[in-house]
This record gives C-alpha cells, structure tokens and sequence, in this order.
C-alpha cells in the first residue's frame, strides 16, 4: 500500500462520513471497536468470543460478503454423497441478534492502518481500535499454467465451498463411462493439508458406486502428503487400480493445463481427462496484502496473540496466517480465534490473559465408516507457535476404530460450527 | 503420578510389618473371598451367565463392552469403542474407581480401594480367563498399583475464570450445549468425577488419543479449573 493510496483513502472516508453518516460512527458510546474482516472459523469465533465475553463492553463489526457460508470441511463428503450441501451451510442471524454483532455483508476492500479505518465495496469507512483480519486463501496467480479463475467453471478449484462444490459434484457425476477424474494438487502450504487426498478418497468412492471403470488421475508436486501411509492403505484397500498417483519424480512439479481441451499437459505428455479439478498453489487472503501486513505469500503473526508482526493493531488468524507449526486448517483457526479474542479483550477491557493454548486436530474419510485423524497441540514461543506433542491414526486399525473416528469427526463438526455460528 | 510415587512407601511399610505375602502377589483364595462384593451382579465359572452385569469368564484381554448380548451403558460401549482392553491396569484403576476409567458406567460399586485386595481379586478373576498364556503370570499380577488421585489434588480449587478461557479448547468438539453426538458431553459433571477421569487420560489409562493428548498438557490446576467451570455450565 502506497502512501499517496492511504491519503486518498483517508480523504474517502470523511467523504463517506459527511455523506451518508455510517452509523457504526454514530452508534458508538466511546466503547471500543473490534473489526473482524472474514466470517469463516477464524472470524467468526473471533467475533463471537469477543462480543460474548466481554458482554457488551466492545463493539464488534463482522465483515463477510457471503450470507450464506459453506465450510470447506465436509464439503469433500458432499462430493461423495455422504452429506447434504445445506448441513455444511450457516447463516449470521445468531451473531447478530444473541451477541449483538454487527453483521456487514460486504467486501473489504482496504485498509488504512495510519488512520485505523476499514473501507468497505459498499462506501462504508469502519474505524476500529483492533483489527482481525481471517480472508482464508486466495490463489496465486499463474501457479498452474494455462488455468486462471475465468476457468474455474470448466476446471473447478472447489476449494472455497458452495457453487464450485456443487459444480464439481456435478461434472464427476456426469463423467462418461469409463471416463477420467484428474487433480492438480497443490505445492505447500496450502489450506487443509489433508484435503486433496480425501477429496480423491471421496471422488473414487462416488465413481465406484456409479461409474466404476472410471479412472482416477493424481498429478502432486510434492514429495510426501499428509496422512499418506493411512490414505494410501486405504485407497489400495478400497479403490484398488483405480488410483494413479504422479509425483515429482516423473514431471508432476512441471504442469499446464488447457480447460477449453479438457487436457493436462505433465512435463509434455499431455492428458486428455473428462474432469479436472485445479487446486492451485495459495497465498493469504486478497486483504491481507491490501492492509501490508503480508510478507511475500502469508502474513507472519505473533505467536502468544496472533497479531501481525507489521501491526500490533492488526490481528491475523487462520489460512492467511504465517504463524509457525499449525497446518492451515479449520480447527486450527478457530483455535488461534479464542488465543486473539482473549488478547484482544484483554487489551481493550483489561481482561485477565491467560498463556495461549493451540490445538488442531483433522479428521479425513477415505471410505464410507472408514475416517482416520491426526492432531497435535501447541504452544507459543518467542519464534513462532511451536508443536508440543502430536498423534496420528495408524494403519491397519479395526473397523470399530475408523468408525468412531468418522462418527468423532461427525461430533467435531457439530461442536466446531455451534462454536462459530451458535 | 504422584499416587504411584507413593507405592514403595507403601511396599515399605508392609515390609516393615512383616506381611511378606508373596511379594504382593494376588491370592486367588482371598479374591475368591472378595469376590463375593461381586457376585451380585456378576457370575463367573462353569455355566456363568449375564445377570445385572455380564459374565466375567475370559475377561482378561477383552475389549470393554464387547461380549456379544449384552447391553452395556452408552459409556462402555464408548469406552471399548475407544480401545480400553481389560487387562492388570485398566482392571485394576476400573475396580478401585470404576468411574475414573468409565464416567457414566452402570456398574454402581464404590470400589475397592486396597491395592492388595484388588490384586487378589484379580488372580482369582485371572484364573477363569480362558488363555493364561496371554495373561503376564506373576509380573503384573504381583504388584498392586495405586491409581487414586491424590485427596490434596481433588481438594485443589480450581478458578473457573480460567477454567472458562481453557473450556474454549474442549469446546470445538464438546458442545457446550451439551449434546453428544459422536462426541460426549461434559456438561454439568461433578468436579470429583471431571476431575479423575482427566488425570486417567493423562496416566493413560483411557485409551482416547485424542484425550490423552488434551489432558497430557493440563496441569493439576488447570484439571481443576476446566472442573469448577464445567460443572456449573447448563
């Protein structure tokens, strides 16, 4: 962000502020103002455990363009058919009305840190006192050739859930007999480590139910992935022959791919697929870079409160994150949610503030009863948040023992999205 | 761990009595004897069937819950679901304190709390298990293990100001509302009961890795905390 940018922006906002009054400005007692820009299970519980706890004594304004908000987690079990589109779906009528949050369905679309302002696509200008900021992921542009978001329709990404879920949904289930599946997987980090390779798990269980000579293409430019051993077990245990996985070794780091063919291009052997699904290599959340508190791809924070390392005033949770040893994932966002909202509190009300606690934990399905986990914990250092101690499911556990997994894993999510939305 | 710290003062004093029993080895007479608190609700031997509780013929080396036809407590079944496998240890803490290992289970008993008199219980219990092989001989069965929490440690108050800020780690998967779905509730739980079966997961003895990990990072306070701040949540 330029100097010459901010001023304009400062010059906007009391523009704004003469013309059309925000109302944030005027409904303001002199309590102090939380704005949180992103309403997924970083924001959200953010916002949430803000407004709860400090019962009234903070304002918070809550900024998501989306009304209706699909989680990114479970929405491969849409994909398989194991759960409906609207059991992953949530609204922000009980933020608003139980905690009194201000819910503003809008883009952000600056951020002046100079003057503390939010500006939004609307015209809005919002102050605040902290700012949280939990964009999720945007896609590096250029990252795979050839595929751009003009082409997400042809080539779905389908990793911000809802209409490209959906859509991917769509196009497995209408794959020619015999046909092809392929995914471009991501280069790390990116959100949901675990997540391209369930989303395969999910896609071979659909295909083999209906399509069952259908074919599934792998094209990864990592080494290793997460949850490998138990994956790869399974998909051998389930989906024998049907799985081809290409790695680095054989051109997978060198990919193209032509959406108007239907092709894959790896390392010059090109591929003719019925459907293929990009997952670029990702980067924090389009915002984060507009407010400057990115360094390069990702946001580096503070381990003990989440704040930016550019901003103390500016708080950065989840995806966008560069904050150490977590995976990018759902939990663990709503996790470094409660270690920010105590902080924040703490700063703004004088709370009591305790030592931050990190946890994640991420559950994947590989087939239907068959659900496998890792997790680990973590805690704050000076450097970085650092892992404690850690488990991982193991191979050739009993049936008993996946199941419960998979039902665990169907009581997270109840008990994660009552923690953001509830 | 503090209460097996305090097992070779036990052993001492024995020692020093003189009550050279074998080394604390079980004593399958005098569990026979115990066996009676039991026999209840449970039969064992030749021709045993389930009654209140289930026959307790090849327990050693059973997944809890798992006898086929019998209808065990939501809690048990979750318990076996999780991988508690009866053997010396977990035996050992379910009969001194069956709630500590299984928090709602059915089996109303107080437990037994003399180390000795629950390794004699279980060599006679031992001795209708179908596969001694499988079963450690003396070894395990020698020693008694103290698994009770310490009373100074279930007598600490816990703050639930910060039983409230460390809540918000159980809480992403256990409902605060209190539903159970795939996941338990621990809602409105006496302190006593949270309290025990937290440093169960931290010694290990329930099997939940989930669990053991969440509870292996707690301290004796921050147990208490998380207890005070529980019980009262409606």
């Amino acid at each position: 962000m330029t100097l010459n940018r901010r001023k304009f922006i400062a010059v906007g906002a009391a523009t704004a502020a003469s013309l059309s009054a925000p109302h944030v400005l005027a409904d303001n007692h002199g309590k102090p103002r939380v704005v949180v820009i992103g309403g997924g299970s970083g924001g959200a519980t953010a916002a949430r455990y803000i407004a709860k706890d400090s019962k009234g004594a903070i304002d918070v304004t809550l900024v998501e363009p989306s009304r209706t908000y699909f989680t990114c987690y479970f929405s491969n079990l849409y994909i398989a058919g194991f759960t409906d589109l609207e059991d992953i779906s949530h609204t922000y009528g009980t933020l608003a009305a139980k905690y009194g949050i201000n819910v503003v369905h809008d883009w952000a679309v600056d951020v002046d840190r100079d003057a503390k302002t939010v500006s939004l696509a609307g015209g809005s200008v919002l102050p605040y006192d902290k700012l949280i900021l939990s964009p999720g992921i945007d896609f590096v542009e250029g990252a795979v050739p050839g595929w751009s978001v003009a082409a997400q329709n042809k080539m779905p990404h389908a990793y911000k859930a809802g209409s490209q879920s959906e859509l991917l949904k769509a196009q497995v289930m209408a794959m020619p007999e015999g046909g092809r599946f392929a995914m471009v997987a991501p280069p790390n980090p990116f959100r949901c480590p675990p997540g391209p390779y369930e989303r395969i798990s999910m896609v071979a269980h659909v295909l083999k139910q209906t399509n069952p000579t259908a074919k599934i293409l792998l094209v990864d430019p990592k080494e290793s992935f997460s949850k490998q051993a138990l994956f790869e077990e399974g998909w051998e245990r389930h989906y024998s022959g049907m799985i081809e996985r290409v790695g680095p070794d054989f051109g997978a780091t060198n990919v193209t791919v032509d959406p108007e063919a239907m092709t894959v291009d790896i390392d010059g052997s090109v591929e003719k697929v019925d459907v293929c699904n990009v997952i670029p290599a990702q980067k924090a959340g389009r915002i984060a870079d507009m407010a400057g508190v990115t360094d390069g791809n990702w946001a580096p924070v503070n381990a003990a409160d989440m704040s930016s390392k550019a901003d103390p005033d500016v708080h950065v949770l989840g995806d966008s994150a560069q904050q150490g040893d977590m995976p990018k994932s759902g939990f663990a966002a709503n996790s470094q949610a409660k270690v920010c909202a105590m902080a924040v509190r703490g700063a703004l009300t004088g709370s009591k503030v305790f030592p931050a606690k990190f946890t994640n934990t991420c559950w994947s399905l590989i087939a239907a009863d068959d659900g496998v986990k890792v997790g680990a914990t973590y805690e704050a250092t000076a450097e970085k948040i650092a892992k404690v101690d850690g488990f991982i499911s193991q191979t050739g556990e009993d049936a008993a023992t996946r199941k419960a997994t998979y039902e665990e894993s169907v009581g997270w999510y109840a008990g994660i999205t009552a923690d953001m939305f509830n | 761990m503090i209460a097996r710290r305090l097992l070779p003062i036990a052993l001492t004093a024995i020692l020093a009595a003189g009550a050279l029993r074998a080394e604390l080895a079980g004593d399958a007479e005098a569990g026979a004897a115990l066996y009676g608190q039991c026999k209840g609700c449970h039969e064992i031997g030749k021709g045993a069937e389930d009654r209140i509780g289930p026959h307790l013929n090849g327990l050693f080396g059973r997944r809890a819950a798992s006898h086929e036809g019998f209808a065990y407590s939501a809690s048990m079944q979750r318990a076996g679901v999780d991988g508690l496998i009866w053997g010396f240890d977990t035996l050992d803490a379910y009969i001194e304190n069956p709630r500590a290992l299984v928090s709602k289970t059915r089996m109303s008993f107080r437990g037994i709390k003399d180390a000795q008199d629950r390794a004699d219980l279980m060599a006679y219990l031992r001795s209708f298990s179908a596969d001694p092989a499988n079963i450690p001989e003396a070894a395990p069965t020698a020693r008694g293990t103290d698994h009770t929490v310490d009373p100074a440690i279930l007598a600490i108050q816990g703050d639930p100001e910060y039983g409230e800020y460390l809540s918000s780690e159980c809480v992403s998967c256990h409902q605060a509302d209190g539903s159970s779905e795939g996941i338990p509730s621990i809602t409105r739980w006496p302190e006593e009961d949270f309290v025990v079966a937290m440093h169960a997961y931290r010694d290990q003895l329930r099997p939940h890795p989930v669990m053991q990990m969440m509870a292996g990072r707690l301290s004796n306070e921050e147990i208490a905390a998380l207890a005070a701040y529980f019980k009262d949540l409606d």
